[in-house]
C-alpha cells in the first residue's frame, strides 16, 4: 500500500488504516463512523483524499479536444469556476466522474485543474494523453489533497488562517499562498469549494512537504475533527451522489444514472462529445433502467450487489450502494430499477440472507444538499 | 471457563448452559454497530451454522455457533439498541445462550491464551 503525506497524521490521531485503492488511509479514527458522520453534518471535517488524481492541463486547444471528451461548456467556465462533469465513453457510458476548473493560463493560452477519482486515475490519464500531449498534462502527485467539510468550514478556515479572505462560493477555485492569502511565493494551494459530502465545504490541494503542517493547524480549531472515508461514503449515499465503480461507470449512462442535469445544455442539443449519440437517444426515448433510492423495512442495510424482486418474484433491479443513515437513523439504499418499477413509492422485495425484505422506491437525495451556491439575481 | 472460535465468537460455559457473544476484538474491528439479530428461542443449532447477524455501519457479519445445542435465551436489550454491542461485548453485551448436548466440541475451541496469539 502507498502511503499518503498524511500517513504520520492519521497514525497519531488514531486512524484505522485499511486500503483504499492502493493507499493506506483511514477508515476511521477512534470516535468511529458515525460520531464523525454526524459532526461532520454539524460542524466541520477534514478527510484525507490524497489518493485521488489531480493535474493541470496546459492546452492551446481546449474547446476541440475537452469539449469532445466531456459534456462541459467551455463558453460558462471562466477562469475561477469549475463544474462537475465525466469523461464518457462510446456507447455513452461514464468512464469516470471529475471536477475541472479554469484557472489563471501558465503555459498556454489556458490552463485547466482536474481532480478524478482514485480507481480511475491511471485510465484517465491514458485517456486524456490520447487527446493532449504529454507535456500539456502535469500530474499532481508531489501534493496532497485533503477536504474540509461540513457547515462550519468557512467559519474553520477563516479563523485558523486570517489572511483567506477571498470570496468564494461553490465550484469556485482560486491558486493562493500557503497561508490561504494572495499567492505570492514559490508554494501555493489549490482550493475549491466543493467535495462530496453534500455539505459546504472546501478541497484543498498542498505541497507533499506542507500538507502536515497545514492540516494540524486546521484540526486544531474546535470546530474541526478528522474523519475517516467510512463517514465519506455514509455522507456521500446520504446526498444521493454516485461512487464511480458502484453506481456509476463505464457502462452506465448520465441518463439511466439520472445525472443529466450535469450534462451542458448547448451539448446535450448540439452534441459533439463522445457516446453523444446513444445519451440523446435516451434522453429522448428514455432507458429500461434508471437510478432511484430506496428505504429497505426494519434496520438491516441491504447493501450493494443484492438483486430486486417484483411482488410477484421478477428480477427488476439491483442494489449498488447501501447503508445505515446516521441522520435518518434507518438504512438506506440506491440502486438500479426496471423504469416502470421507478415511481416513487412503489414496493419491491430484496432478498437479504435469503429471507425477503420490503423496499419503498424513493427520491434522492435522502439528505439535502448544502452546498453553498451563488445566488444569481 | 470461555472459548472462542477462529471466526471470532465466544462461548462462556456454566454447567450446560453456553452463553454466547462476539470477542471484543470482533467488535472492535466492526465498528459502529447498527443492527443485530438473532435466531428465535427453541432454535436448535448445530456447531458452525448461522445463528444471526451482526450489521456495522460498513459490513455485515455472520454469527456462527460455537457449539451444539438449543438456543434458551437471547438478549434482548441488545436487539433493542444494537450499539450496546460496543460497551461489554464479552459480559453484558452477550447475544444468545444455549442448552449445549456436547460439550466434547469444545476442545476444539481456543483458550483465553490462545485467541491472544491468534489476533
Amino acid at each position: 500500500m502507498k502511503k499518503t503525506p498524511l500517513y504520520d497524521f492519521h497514525q497519531r490521531h488514531g486512524g484505522k488504516i485499511v486500503d483504499f485503492a492502493g493507499y493506506a488511509l483511514p477508515v476511521q479514527y477512534d470516535k468511529g463512523i458515525i460520531s464523525e458522520h454526524l459532526h461532520t453534518r454539524n460542524g466541520a471535517s477534514l478527510f484525507d483524499i490524497s489518493h485521488m488524481g489531480h493535474l493541470f492541463l496546459d492546452t492551446d486547444h481546449s474547446t476541440s479536444s475537452l469539449e469532445y471528451i466531456m459534456p462541459i461548456d467551455l463558453n460558462i467556465l471562466p477562469v475561477g469556476r469549475g463544474t462537475i462533469s465525466f469523461f464518457t465513453s462510446v456507447d455513452g457510458g461514464i468512464r469516470d466522474d471529475l471536477m475541472i476548473a479554469q484557472i489563471p493560463a501558465k503555459k498556454r493560452s489556458q490552463c485547466f485543474y482536474m481532480v478524478v477519482n482514485a480507481s480511475q486515475k491511471h485510465n484517465d490519464y491514458a485517456h486524456l494523453e490520447l487527446f493532449f500531449k504529454k507535456e500539456e498534462l502535469t500530474i499532481l502527485d508531489d501534493r496532497a489533497l485533503v477536504a474540509l467539510q461540513g457547515p462550519k468550514a468557512e467559519k474553520v478556515l477563516r479563523e485558523v488562517f486570517p489572511n483567506f479572505t477571498e470570496e468564494m462560493f461553490y465550484l469556485d477555485v482560486r491558486i493562493l499562498g500557503l497561508d490561504f492569502g494572495a499567492n505570492t511565493g514559490e508554494d501555493y494551494i489549490i482550493i475549491s469549494r466543493s467535495g462530496y459530502t453534500g455539505e459546504d465545504g472546501f478541497e484543498i490541494s498542498l505541497p507533499n512537504n506542507k500538507a502536515e503542517a497545514i492540516v494540524e493547524k486546521i484540526v486544531s480549531h474546535p470546530d474541526a475533527a478528522p474523519a475517516g472515508l467510512g463517514a465519506r461514503d455514509s455522507l456521500r449515499l446520504e446526498c444521493g451522489l454516485c461512487l464511480h465503480g458502484h453506481d456509476i461507470d463505464r457502462k452506465t449512462t448520465p441518463v439511466e444514472a439520472r445525472l443529466e442535469g450535469l450534462m451542458k445544455k448547448r451539448r446535450k442539443e448540439n452534441g459533439g462529445f463522445i457516446g453523444h449519440s446513444v445519451i440523446q437517444r435516451q434522453m429522448k426515448y428514455g432507458t429500461e433502467r434508471v437510478r432511484v433510492g430506496l428505504f429497505p423495512e426494519g434496520r438491516s442495510p441491504i447493501r450493494e450487489g443484492v438483486e430486486l424482486l417484483s411482488e410477484r418474484g421478477e428480477s427488476v433491479g439491483r442494489i449498488t450502494s447501501g447503508t445505515f443513515s446516521p441522520t435518518l437513523q434507518r438504512p438506506i439504499s440506491m440502486g438500479y430499477i426496471n423504469t416502470e418499477y421507478a415511481e416513487p413509492g412503489t414496493k419491491v422485495v430484496a432478498l437479504l440472507r435469503g429471507s425477503p425484505v420490503n423496499m419503498i422506491v424513493t427520491t434522492l437525495p435522502f439528505v439535502p444538499l448544502r452546498f453553498k451556491r451563488k445566488v444569481v439575481r | 471457563m470461555i472459548r472462542y472460535t477462529k471466526d471470532h465468537e465466544y462461548v462462556r460455559v456454566s454447567n450446560d448452559v453456553g452463553t454466547v457473544g462476539l470477542s471484543k476484538h470482533a467488535v472492535e474491528q466492526l465498528g459502529d454497530i447498527v443492527f443485530v439479530s438473532v435466531k428465535n428461542v427453541g432454535t436448535v443449532l448445530d456447531v458452525g451454522t448461522e445463528a444471526g447477524v451482526v450489521e456495522s455501519i460498513k459490513t455485515a457479519s455472520d454469527i456462527f455457533s460455537p457449539v451444539r445445542g438449543e438456543i434458551i435465551e437471547i438478549n434482548q436489550s441488545i436487539l433493542d439498541k444494537p450499539e450496546l454491542l460496543c460497551e461489554d461485548p464479552e459480559n453484558d453485551s452477550w447475544l444468545f445462550k444455549v442448552r449445549i448436548t456436547d460439550l466434547s466440541a469444545l476442545d476444539a475451541l481456543m483458550s483465553e491464551d490462545e485467541y491472544m496469539n491468534f489476533i
